[in-house]
């Protein structure tokens, strides 16, 4: 019993440790030319551009969600005019992130899981390569690069959404206008507020593509193993992005002082 | 026969997995335009013998040849190039399921010539043709049936008009008819083209047929080598139960 606890220890270890191994090389490739630029901006469109929908729709749900809290707490001190504001600083340095993050977890890391387990349990990964075509550069160097590319921008347009579902649910309890609603949403904000935070997100976007595709390139049993790649990555990615969260957080403080005000 | 002299050559080739020890000290010679056939039961390391050819998988031990150069270290641009040479036909056919059945046939042209669309089109609905796909080039790899797959397989695999072919259980899946047509197009190939055939099977209808020269594989090492009538003399019991054996799927 002991000795299948160290084997499976050790299991954990090592993959971890061909995890960090992989997600250097991506690192490192996305630096070396040449570049795959088609395939590049195919992935772009199919993890950035089509992902759009589902995070402008759930940043319109979380801002007005966000705006019925805040007004529940913000009544108590009659301080309804610090709403918009509130709910855009909360969206645009903390909610807007993460909530973005976890939500292309789930759509992208399940997507590049299962595609590139798929692809590997038929044969296709070793297709590639039989073709002369480097295959970790073709699906793992594309992807990571769409995904640090996407990540900042599908956040911006989250923290949108959400301010715009705000306004929804404030002009909605108390008629205030579009042009009122938005000078005081954005009468806090500063760019040391949107850009660290927002690029934060390119790490998640790393986070998200090197861990989906390193347990795609590596699966193993067949359909079944398809499934629990996809799994793994959703789950994995997830809490790598939170705890990677906390990291940054600090680093943000730490190099942007203001940040923490 | 020297290195040089082979299309394909496996010095002292050993491979393992895990504890598992898939190839043991294999050494075999394929002559340039023959039809060798790799035979074995399931699990003796035929597979695991054809990949080494192509370096998608690395032997722990050993050397292997492609065309007299030593391609065991071999890695980027290198390998590529020896890779170019080497068309491959995978036993689940292992089309890509995102894009069309042409677009699979172009795509090592698109990669490696500098043919214009309209050129590369041509030539893959000519490859196309040629396995008797040529109305199929706008089909999605899910609409093909296994032995149409096969054949989109091996037009890809044509692609780029190699000079060894390599191919995993061309049968596997295969009604004995359709597996018959497939043979034939690789015979056809052989004899037409002078292309090397490197051909991994346990189905003794088409290691008969393609066969020059065949290996038997079991448990990782080489049990017999020769022609079909030299397995069929063999006084080991599991090659002639093997070469006598009625099995063709």
């Amino acid at each position: 019993m002991l000795a299948a606890a160290a084997d499976r220890t050790t299991s954990h270890l090592s993959s971890v440790g061909e995890l960090a191994l992989f997600a250097g090389k991506a690192a490192q490739q996305i630096f070396v030319p040449p570049y795959e630029f088609r395939e590049t901006v195919r992935q772009l469109y199919e993890l950035g551009l089509r992902s759009a929908p589902l995070i402008a729709l759930s940043g319109l749900a979380v801002g007005v969600v966000l705006s019925m809290h805040t007004r529940a707490s913000l009544e108590r001190f009659g301080a309804e005019s610090m709403i918009p504001a509130g709910l855009a600083m909360a969206l645009v340095r903390e909610t807007g992130p993460l909530t973005a993050a976890l939500l292309l977890s789930g759509r992208i890391g399940a997507g590049i899981g299962a595609e590139l387990g798929a692809m590997r349990v038929t044969e296709q990964i070793d297709a590639l390569e039989a073709s002369a075509v480097d295959a970790f550069r073709y699906l793992v160097v594309t992807r990571v690069i769409a995904c640090v590319i996407a990540l900042p921008l599908l956040t911006t347009i989250m923290n949108f959404a959400g301010i715009l579902g705000g306004f929804f649910a404030e002009t909605a309890a108390t008629g205030m206008s579009l042009g009122l609603y938005f000078t005081r949403a954005f009468s806090l904000i500063e760019m040391s507020d949107y850009v660290p935070a927002t690029l934060k997100t390119m790490v998640f976007g790393f986070i998200i593509a090197t861990v989906s595709c390193f347990l795609g390139f590596t699966t193993t049993s067949g359909t079944e193993g398809v499934g629990r790649a996809s799994t793994r990555a959703v789950v994995l990615s997830s809490i790598l992005c939170i705890v990677a969260n906390v990291v940054l957080v600090q680093m943000i403080f730490f190099v942007y002082p203001q940040a923490a005000g | 026969m020297a290195a040089a002299e082979a299309a394909v050559r496996l010095e002292g080739v050993s491979k393992s997995f895990g504890a598992l020890r898939v190839l043991d000290n294999v050494t075999m010679t394929v002559p340039e335009g023959c039809g060798f056939v790799i035979l074995g039961r399931s699990g003796t390391g035929k597979s695991v013998t054809l990949r080494s050819i192509i370096g998608l998988v690395r032997p722990d031990e050993g050397r292997v040849f492609v065309g007299g150069r030593d391609i065991t270290g071999l890695e980027g641009e290198a390998l590529s190039n020896v890779r170019k040479q080497v068309g491959f036909l995978f036993q689940s056919a292992a089309l890509f399921d995102s894009i069309s059945v042409g677009e699979n046939v172009a795509f090592p042209m698109r990669r490696h010539t500098k043919l214009s669309d309209a050129e590369i089109r041509q030539r893959a609905t000519e490859k196309l043709a040629s396995v008797g796909l040529g109305e199929d080039y706008e089909k999605m790899p899910g609409d093909l049936s296994g032995g149409m797959r096969k054949r989109a397989g091996l037009a890809r695999a044509l692609a780029l008009d190699p000079s060894i072919l390599l191919v995993d259980e061309p049968s596997a899946g295969l009604d004995p008819l359709t597996s018959d047509e497939i043979d034939e197009l690789l015979l056809g190939l052989k004899h037409e083209h002078k292309t090397t055939l490197v051909v991994v099977t346990h189905n003794i209808t088409s290691a008969r047929k393609l066969g020059d020269r065949l290996v038997m594989l079991h448990e990782g090492r080489i049990l017999a080598e020769g022609t079909v009538a030299d397995l069929e003399a063999s006084d080991d019991e599991l090659v002639h139960a093997f070469m006598t054996s009625s099995h063709s799927g």
